[in-house]
C-alpha cells in the first residue's frame, strides 16, 4: 500500500521533482572509505555539464580539503553510478552518460587508505 | 442543604467514563472518522483499563502544586546567578540543542495528544490522552522558562522556535513528530505513547537530567524532577495502549508489530543527538551512550519484550543492527557537527586529551581504531590555523532526514547507503530501516522537506549558504556558532570567572 490515508487515492506532493530545481539535476558525490567527509555531498548541476567540469570544479570543491586528494590516481579510481560500475566519459555530458536526477556517484581510490591509514 | 461530597469511586466514574454518550441520531462513524482507516480492530472500548485513576480536578491540583515549587526554584536559580555554577561553558551547548531540538517536540506532543484525545472512540483513552496533552504543554513551557535564564548570558538560544521549523538538523526531530502526527490516532499512540515514551524515553531524560546534575545545572534538574511524575503516567499509558490493542483482536498483532518496528527505528535514529550529547557535549560525563543503551534498552527493553512475547510481539526489527551501532553513532554525529560547525546553531570543539582517553576506555573496540584518527586530523589542521569546516552540503536520508553519516556495521569505514526508485524518481536512505519505512508508505515520504534540497530549490533564501544561515535561519554567524575556542561565550565566561 503506498500510504495509509483517510481518503482513497491520496497522493503526496513530490517535493524534489527535477522540475523544482530550475533546470539543474541533483547529483551526489561520495569518496568511499574517507570519513573525513561525514557523508556524500549534493550538488545542483546542469544536465549538460561535461564530466570534465566535474573533475575540474566539483570534486576539488567537495573533497579538496583532504590531505590525500592531490595524490589521487584517477586512472586507477573505481567508480559506481547508482551502485553499478561506471566509467566516466570526460567529454560527454552528465545526461548523455546516464547520470540522472538524484544520481549517486561514488569513487574508490585503491592506493589511498585515508589519513593515518584509518579510512579517514 | 450542603452538597454531599462524592466518594472517590463515584467521582472518578462521573468525571471520566460518565462523560461519554451514545449516538442516537448521528452516525458514530462520522463522530470518530479516524478510527478505521489504519486497519486496527477495536471491538470493545469498555475493555480499556484506565492506566491511572486521575480526574481532571485532582490533576489540576497536583500540577499546580508542582508548578509552585518549580517556579520558586527557577526564581532562586536566577537570583543567584545559577548559570555561573555550570561545570564549563561548553555544557550550555547541550542546553541550546535541547531547546531548539527537543522542547518544540513537547509542543508537538501536546498537539498530537490533543488530536488523539478527540479522535479515540473510547472515553477512557480520550481522557488519558487529554491529560497527556496538557502535560506536554506544561513541559514545553517549563523547559522554556528553565532555559530562559541561560538565554540572557549565552548566545544561540534567541530564535529556537523559528529555527526548529527551518534549520537543517532540526528537520530531523521536527519531521519525526510530523510523521507521527500525520498518521492515524492509533499509530500515533504506538509511536509516541509506546515506542518513544515507554521504550526510549529513559534514554532521553535520564542522560539529560543526570547530565544536568553532574554539570551543575540546577534549573534543568528541577524541571526534570517536575516532569518525572508526568513521565511515569505517560509510560503507563504507553504500555496500556499496546496491551489494549493486542487484546482487542488477533488481526491487530501484525499491524502493531509493524508500528513498533518502524517507531523503534525512527526513535533510535532520533536519539543519535542524545548519544552525541552524552559522549561529547557534557564536560562532566555521566555514562557513555553505549552503557546507557545497554542499561535502558538491552536490559530494561529486553525484559519488556520478553513480557510482550505472550501476545506474539517480538523484538523490534533491526535491534541487532542498533546493538552494533551503539559503538559508533555518537562519534559519527559529533564529527558531523564539528565539521559543520559553521552551519550549526551552537559551538563545537575537539575533545580534550582527557576526554579522548575516556572515549578510548569506554569504546575499546572502536574508538582508537576508527574515531581517534579523525580528531588527530582535526588537531593537526587546527594547529596549522585551518580549523576544519567542510565545504558543500551533505546528502540526506529521505526518511530520517539525517545526513547519510552512518556506516556499514561490517565495514565501519564505509557510509551505509540504500536507495529505491518510486514512480521514476530515486530516493536515498541511510539504512535498511529507513528504506523499509519509505517503501511501506512512499506517498507519505515523497513529501519530505529535505533542507539541502530546499536550499537548492531556492526556498530558503540565498544565494550563498551564509545568507541562508543568517537570513533564513536567523543565526548570528560567527557568534552563535563556529568553534568554542574564540567564541564570545568563552570570552564572557573567562571574564566572569576572572580567568581571561
Amino acid at each position: 500500500m503506498p500510504v495509509y490515508a483517510l481518503k482513497p487515492n491520496y497522493k503526496g506532493e513530490r517535493m524534489d521533482r527535477v522540475e523544482n530545481f530550475g533546470g539543474n539535476l541533483i547529483v551526489y558525490f561520495g569518496w568511499d572509505e574517507h570519513r573525513m567527509f561525514c557523508a556524500a555531498k549534493a550538488f545542483p548541476l546542469p544536465p549538460t555539464t561535461p564530466f570534465a567540469a566535474v573533475m575540474e570544479n566539483i570534486l576539488p570543491e567537495a573533497f579538496g580539503q583532504h590531505p590525500e586528494f592531490s595524490q589521487i590516481n584517477w586512472d586507477t579510481a573505481e567508480w559506481l553510478l547508482n551502485n553499478e560500475p561506471f566509467k566516466p566519459q570526460m567529454n560527454a555530458t552528465l545526461e548523455s552518460q546516464g547520470i540522472d536526477h538524484k544520481a549517486l556517484i561514488r569513487f574508490k581510490t585503491p592506493e589511498l587508505t585515508g589519513y593515518a591509514g584509518a579510512g579517514v | 442543604m450542603a452538597a454531599k461530597k462524592l466518594n472517590i469511586k463515584d467521582k472518578y466514574r462521573l468525571l471520566t467514563r460518565d462523560l461519554d454518550w451514545d449516538f442516537s441520531y448521528e452516525d458514530r462513524k462520522e463522530a470518530f472518522p479516524y478510527e478505521e482507516f489504519e486497519g486496527l480492530k477495536i471491538t470493545d472500548w469498555d475493555k480499556w483499563e484506565d492506566p491511572f485513576r486521575l480526574t481532571m480536578d485532582t490533576y489540576w491540583k497536583y500540577q499546580a502544586e508542582k508548578e509552585k515549587k518549580l517556579y520558586a526554584i527557577f526564581d532562586a536559580f536566577s537570583q543567584n546567578d545559577g548559570h555561573l555554577n555550570v561545570s564549563d561553558p561548553r555544557y550550555v551547548n547541550a542546553i541550546k540543542l535541547f531547546l531548539t531540538g527537543v522542547s518544540p517536540l513537547e509542543y508537538q506532543a501536546y498537539q498530537g495528544f490533543a488530536h488523539v484525545g478527540r479522535q479515540c472512540g473510547g472515553v477512557g483513552a480520550r481522557v488519558a490522552c487529554q491529560m497527556q496533552a496538557l502535560d506536554e504543554l506544561r513541559h514545553v513551557q517549563t523547559q522554556i522558562h528553565a532555559m530562559s535564564h541561560y538565554n540572557k548570558f549565552f548566545d544561540g538560544m534567541q530564535e529556537f522556535s523559528h529555527q526548529h521549523d527551518r534549520v537543517w538538523y532540526l528537520s530531523v526531530p521536527k519531521s519525526f513528530f510530523l510523521d507521527a502526527r500525520s498518521a492515524g490516532p492509533f499509530e500515533f499512540m504506538v509511536a509516541i505513547g509506546f515506542s518513544f515514551e515507554y521504550v526510549l524515553t529513559n534514554l532521553l531524560f535520564v542522560p539529560f537530567m543526570s547530565g544536568a546534575a553532574h554539570n551543575g545545572d540546577m534549573a534543568t534538574v528541577t524541571f526534570g524532577f517536575s516532569a518525572q511524575s508526568d513521565e511515569a503516567r505517560h509510560m503507563t499509558l504507553g504500555l496500556e495502549v499496546i496491551k489494549f490493542f493486542l487484546e482487542q483482536h488477533e488481526d491487530n498483532l501484525p499491524i502493531v508489530q509493524k508500528w513498533i518496528d518502524k517507531w523503534f527505528w525512527r526513535g533510535t535514529r532520533l536519539l543519535t543527538i542524545v548519544a552525541m550529547m552524552m559522549d561529547y557535549m557534557l564536560p562532566n560525563k555521566v555514562m557513555s551512550w553505549k552503557e546507557a543503551w545497554e542499561v535502558y534498552f538491552e536490559d530494561a527493553g529486553g525484559s519488556l519484550f520478553k513480557d510482550l512475547a505472550r501476545y506474539g510481539i517480538r523484538m523490534p526489527k533491526y535491534s541487532d543492527v542498533i546493538e552494533k551501532e551503539k559503538e559508533h553513532i555518537s562519534h559519527q554525529a559529533w564529527w558531523t557537527f564539528y565539521t559543520h560547525g559553521h552551519a550549526a546553531g551552537f559551538h563545537t570543539w575537539i575533545p580534550s586529551d582527557e576526554e579522548l582517553d575516556w572515549l578510548s576506555e569506554k569504546y575499546p573496540d572502536t574508538f582508537d581504531k576508527y574515531y581517534r584518527p579523525l580528531w588527530e586530523l582535526a588537531k593537526e589542521k587546527e594547529a596549522k590555523g585551518e580549523r576544519f569546516y567542510t565545504t558543500g552540503l551533505p546528502q540526506l536520508c529521505q526518511t530520517c532526514q539525517i545526513p547519510m553519516l552512518f556506516t556499514e556495521m561490517d565495514n565501519p569505514n564505509q557510509n551505509s547507503m540504500r536507495d529505491t526508485v518510486y514512480k521514476g524518481e530515486r530516493y536515498h536512505f541511510c539504512s535498511d530501516g529507513c528504506c523499509d519505512i519509505f517503501e511501506e508508505e512512499p506517498e507519505k515520504y515523497v513529501q519530505s522537506w529535505l533542507p539541502v534540497h530546499q536550499i537548492f530549490q531556492g526556498n530558503c533564501g540565498g544565494p550563498e549558504v551564509s545568507d541562508v544561515l543568517s537570513e533564513f535561519y536567523k543565526m548570528n554567524v560567527g557568534t552563535d556558532n563556529m568553534d568554542m575556542k574564540g567564541s564570545p561565550d568563552e570570552a564572557r565566561w573567562n571574564k566572569w570567572k576572572g580567568t581571561a
